[in-house]
């Protein structure tokens, strides 16, 4: 094994360079957002100088930040949402057998295969038999559908790997059901519930199709408000918010791992 | 919470305190506000869907025509047929192109990057999907248009310019890109699995690196394969964003033909409500195919 290892580590094999092409080929089009977001001329493929004004024009578009603060709330509310009925889910999946348990699960597995323009198109179309009127709210409300099935996922793999007897012990020295959920189970499937609601907020800001179907006119989420200007065309101040919002990404990423080694690591120091 | 106990639950073994709930009440508080949410907002609206999707000219002023399968005809029109055709094509040469480029970085990091370093760089592989889909997808333009980044390199190295925007090339790049980094999450997860003594023992029985790739590699990792395939196909099936916006006029996909139905000029409730269940059914399709051929918890 050792001996292989060291072969491979003396010649450099045309796996680890077409390895290194395929990092580029991920990270081409975030540069090419980033040196663009500076360059001098709107249109021109060609370095024409250097220049703050997209950023500018990016900070005082009001229609941009009010869409930016649109979707920030969806996925706030959707996420917080879903990690209370996602996480109840997960542990309701794992300690009950009951008739009906196949269908339950795979029904809540369902958003996350059926494409985003079926899903989009039903609920619309439900919204509408309904004679609900279309805003914030109803973007929240078909949000949550695959947030909820996003974080209960996560948590269920962390519910697998727990020690069943836990609560067990808790409620044998006198802790209510309650008591025993709360004190003991949940602080066990924190860092689960933070990385699925991470990924799940990501998600509901990343969605295009379910928002423009169920948003009433005059509420666009960012992902909107985006498409609508890019489908005509290259827009330097997009680029601007391409790499704001990249370095806030960037940013939360490093925080969910932070939590999640500290969680590790915590866990491992037991 | 009641303070009675049912005789039932006295003889569990797991009913520990005297004040113990009544049975269903566990199940109904963890179970059920999920439940209800998903039924009201996922399983009625996909049955109406369904139910719209059989009967024709459900929008006020068109002509209600009671013959219930009138939509699903519609698809057959030669128009509509390349739609689906071309949604097809894109979903199969995408999977393609993933699983080709996809696989040896998947290779790379699980079997022959120094082992201290696999996480950090499938990690980093899959960091752009943290970053917006649509703004990548957005990016490609700048490097796939004419007067792009690409164009401009070529130039520059005496290669006559592509026209690769607006076309199909430029929606199986962006979609091919936007797959990537899942199927490398999938095959890595097979590949990392592999037993590696395996390998050696094939390479100490006589057989050539190529020998060991294809008896060895492929077969033990075929269950990833089959997953990650499949995973990319449906998603790339419904995808609405790289067609959109690097296909042009000319690459309307079956998710643009649905969204068409439903928001803008010729809306057609009932016939856009077919063309989203025939979705469904390719996709369940590709899923019945996953359970049936791969390996189950590889999926999500």
């Amino acid at each position: 094994m050792e001996n292989l290892q060291r072969k491979f580590k003396l010649s450099i094999s045309w796996q680890a360079l077409f390895s290194l092409l395929m990092y580029g080929f991920m990270y081409l089009p975030l540069v090419v957002l980033t040196v663009y977001s500076f360059n001098r001329s709107p249109f021109s493929a060609k370095w024409t100088g250097f220049t703050w004004s997209w950023y500018i024009k990016f900070f005082q578009d009001g229609r941009i930040l009010l869409a930016l603060q649109n979707s920030l709330l969806v996925a706030g509310i959707a996420v917080a949402i879903s990690a209370v009925i996602g996480t109840l889910m997960a542990v309701g999946l794992a300690r009950y057998n009951f008739p009906g348990k196949q269908l339950y699960q795979s029904i809540s597995y369902l958003p996350l295969i059926i494409p985003d323009i079926s899903i989009a198109v039903s609920t619309l179309v439900f919204l509408q038999a309904l004679w609900i009127g279309l805003d914030l709210k109803t973007i929240v409300a078909a949000h949550v559908v695959f947030c909820l099935a996003y974080v209960a996922i996560v948590v269920s793999s962390r519910l697998v790997n727990l020690d069943p007897h836990l609560e067990e012990a808790a409620q044998d020295l006198g802790a209510s059901p309650v008591q025993s959920f709360i004190l003991v189970l949940l602080p066990e499937l924190m860092p689960a519930i933070v990385s699925g609601c991470l990924l799940a907020f990501i998600l509901s800001m990343d969605d295009l199709l379910i928002a423009s179907f169920t948003s009433g006119s005059g509420y666009n989420t960012l992902p909107m408000e985006i498409f609508s200007r890019i489908r005509t065309g290259v827009k330097p101040d997009i680029n601007a918010l391409s790499v704001v919002l990249i370095l806030v990404s960037g940013l939360s990423f490093a925080l969910a791992e932070y939590v999640r080694l500290n969680a590790e690591r915590k866990r491992s120091g037991q | 919470m009641s303070t009675q106990v049912p005789s039932s639950l006295v003889t569990q073994p797991d009913a520990h305190s005297d004040k113990e709930s009544p049975r269903w009440l566990g199940p109904l508080v963890l179970l059920g506000p999920s439940g209800l949410w998903l039924g009201l907002l996922l399983v009625i609206p996909t049955l109406l869907i369904f139910e719209l999707s059989l009967v024709p000219g459900i929008r006020p002023g068109d002509i209600v025509n009671p013959s219930g399968l009138d939509n699903y005809g519609l698809i057959f029109q030669p128009v509509y047929f390349r739609v689906i055709g071309r949604s097809l094509f894109f979903a199969f040469g995408t999977t393609f192109f993933a699983l080709l480029l996809g696989f040896p970085v998947a290779y790379w990091i699980a079997l022959i990057a120094p082992k201290q370093w696999r996480n950090l760089l499938l990690l980093s592989f899959v960091l752009p999907l943290w970053t917006s889909s649509l703004l990548r997808s957005y990016a490609w333009i700048t490097i796939l248009r004419p007067t792009g980044v690409l164009n401009s390199f070529l130039q520059l190295i005496g290669i006559p310019p592509l026209d690769l925007l607006n076309r199909s090339p430029a929606v199986l790049i962006g979609m091919s890109y936007s797959m990537l980094p899942y199927i490398v999450l999938v095959l890595y997860a097979s590949l990392e699995k592999l037993d590696r003594r395996l390998l050696e023992a094939a390479a100490d029985l006589g057989a050539n690196p190529l020998q060991v790739f294809w008896k060895v590699t492929i077969p033990q990792s075929l269950p990833g394969i089959v997953a990650g395939a499949l995973l990319v196909f449906i998603t790339s099936l419904g995808d609405f964003v790289d067609p959109e916006l690097l296909g042009g006029a000319s690459s309307m996909t079956l998710a643009r033909l649905i969204y068409n139905q439903f928001i803008g000029a010729t809306q057609n409730w009932g016939f856009g409500s077919a063309l989203s269940m025939i979705l469904i059914f390719l996709v369940s399709l590709a899923i019945a195919l996953l359970i049936k051929y791969g390996d189950r918890s590889q999926v999500v």
